[in-house]
């Protein structure tokens, strides 16, 4: 069950329990939808941009303890970062969590609870939903309040 | 149960079924998950192949391998045989009376989409409707969708009720002259629930529609008669019935499929071929264009030898035993929630654990050898119906035990460690 242990580290349990901004933002600057259509995680993603800076960022759906945490972590670390910081941050966590099992990476702090998952890769996309809800939300900040009523929802499909 | 899908089981003096027997034919019974034994709870999914089905896709590469149909040599001679034996075989497993009645699919999906462009690109009109159920698997409801935007006929849906049966009021009440087409499963694969076709599918000629009935889970776990239920279509899968993927069963009504026009157009489904005009051979090979899965085909004749060497009647019962057992015991865990209390239910059980989404089950299920399917089962509309995301479904076959599920009561009863 060591794997087990890496994968559900108390940290991630815990953010599981209790979600950090696991709220609505009303007058958020970027509205966007996620969605893993294979276990049917579902999130939506609220930001508050300052120009090119991420001043607040909050989440609401329902998904697995990998999701939801994933989500509330993610929602803490790039508050205050720029745009590009954030984005240089997704990349970094991504490649985390798709690197061979055993390789060094980066240290990402708090973020390093998610490196478990590489050894699991049926819950990668789990775990990177939130990031690519992100990713999403940043690209076309003044056009995805709009575009999250009418288009599809990002898939990490 | 319904009276009519299967024959009788009197509880009391069920004859004896050999399931030690039974596991010893699947191979792959004896891996090690994660260093544990596998406890396969996922046949719903796709179901374990015995050895026979192995030895029968191997034998025809090592003795057999050639095209159908199309050469004078031996080997052609052989793979067409294994071939049409299998056709046969399938037109016998489902009591059809003649096995150029049994179209060689890819599988349900393909038959399902087989149907719903040949047949029902060429009888429907605007205004008329594609009657569904709200169990339905996605697919056998995206064909109609399509179908029904290249036609401009309207879907409608019969709800179900809150065990997870089909509404038969409902069914009834929206039933009219303009209901063309009926697509119904014979069991639903989320909740395991089994419908009273022969009932509806007699309803549903009443006023002149034609049934599909989406037969993928009913064929492991049921006696299927299509003269008997009276259907127009009955579409399976070869690998939910312990045969190879890629190639499943069309039952049509003669008349109907010597009307159809041909779904696909390649080689073998033509009579004569010219640039002016192809003539197109005659059913069943009019809808097989191009070289099949024939090894595919060829095991899934020995899956439906497999089947029928069984005591059916004995390995449902095994099954039910099963079935109940585990839905006793996985109840009396606390925070569970089971998903699909029909009456009538057969090889499912669906159900949510409070405190741990069904997809973080399923990984601390895993780690213990035990495989189950979590999420939404292809039938979202069933997931909608009941406000869930998704479920945690086990689903069960001929070879498992009691044993099996008190495996997957202790995994899960580490999940709420885990998650407690």
């Amino acid at each position: 069950m060591t794997e087990l242990n890496d994968l559900y580290q108390e940290v991630i349990l815990d953010h599981n329990r209790r979600p950090h901004n696991f709220r609505v933002i009303d007058a958020a600057s970027a509205k966007q939808e996620g969605y893993n259509p294979l276990c049917g995680d579902r999130l939506t993603l609220y930001l508050t941009l300052d120009g090119n800076v991420i001043k607040d960022a909050a989440f609401q759906g329902s998904g697995c303890a990998i999701s939801k945490a994933s989500a509330s972590l993610m929602t803490d670390a790039v508050k205050g970062k720029s745009v590009t910081e954030a984005r240089q941050l997704f990349e970094q966590f991504h490649a985390m969590i798709t690197s061979e099992p055993g390789t060094p990476s980066d240290d990402l702090g708090k973020l390093s609870v998610f490196a478990g998952v590489r050894e699991f890769p049926t819950r990668i996309k789990c775990a990177s939903l939130a990031w690519h809800t992100m990713k999403a939300a940043v690209a076309h900040p003044s056009t995805a309040l709009r575009a999250s009523e009418t288009d599809a929802p990002v898939s990490t499909e | 149960m319904t009276p009519t899908a299967h024959v009788p089981r009197p509880r009391s003096h069920a004859p004896a079924f050999d399931v030690a027997k039974v596991r010893a034919d699947f191979p792959i019974l004896s891996e090690l998950v994660h260093g544990k034994p596998l406890v396969y709870l996922d046949s719903a999914n796709t179901s374990q192949k015995p050895l026979s089905v192995i030895r029968a896709t191997d034998d025809y590469y090592r003795h057999a391998n050639a095209n159908i149909h199309r050469a004078t040599h031996l080997l052609s001679e052989r793979a067409t045989g294994l071939y049409e034996g299998s056709r046969k075989k399938a037109a016998k497993f489902l009591n059809a009376a003649d096995p150029h009645t049994i179209v060689l699919t890819k599988g349900t999906t393909d038959g399902i989409n087989l149907v719903a462009q040949s047949y029902g690109r060429s009888v429907l009109k605007p205004g008329d409707e594609i009657l569904l159920s709200w169990l339905e698997h996605h697919s056998n409801i995206v064909p109609w969708q399509l179908v029904a935007e290249q036609t401009g006929a309207a879907i409608k849906v019969v709800p179900i009720n809150d065990l997870g049966e089909i509404d038969p009021e409902e069914y009834v009440r929206l039933l009219s002259p303009r209901t063309k087409i009926v697509a119904v499963g014979h069991v639903s694969n989320a909740l395991g629930t089994i419908n009273p076709i022969k009932a509806m599918i007699a309803q549903a000629h009443a006023h002149g529609a034609v049934v599909l009935v989406d037969g993928a889970q009913a064929a492991p776990h049921l006696v299927i008669d299509v003269q008997d239920l009276d259907c127009d279509f009955y579409v399976l899968s070869s690998h939910k019935m312990f045969g190879p993927t890629g190639t499943g069963v069309l039952y049509g009504r003669k008349q109907l499929l010597e009307a159809m026009p041909p779904y696909q157009g390649g080689g073998d489904m033509i009579s004569n071929v010219t640039f002016e005009k192809t003539l197109y051979n005659q059913i069943p090979y009019k809808f097989e264009a191009g070289t099949p899965n024939i090894a595919g085909v060829a095991g899934f004749g020995a899956a439906i030898d497999y089947l029928m060497s069984l005591d059916r009647e004995a390995a449902l019962a095994h099954e039910d035993a099963v079935l109940e057992y585990a839905t006793a015991r996985v109840r009396e865990i606390p925070g569970v929630r089971i998903i699909g209390e029909a009456r009538h239910k057969t090889g499912v059980l669906s159900f949510l654990l409070e405190g741990a989404h069904p997809h973080d089950a399923g990984t601390v299920l895993d780690q213990q050898g035990i495989a189950v399917r979590t999420g939404q089962h292809c039938a979202q509309p069933v997931m909608d119906k009941f406000c869930i995301p998704a479920t945690i479904r086990a689903s069960l076959a001929i070879y498992n035990t009691r044993e099996d599920i008190d495996a997957l009561v202790r995994g899960l009863h580490k999940v709420r460690e885990v998650f407690a």
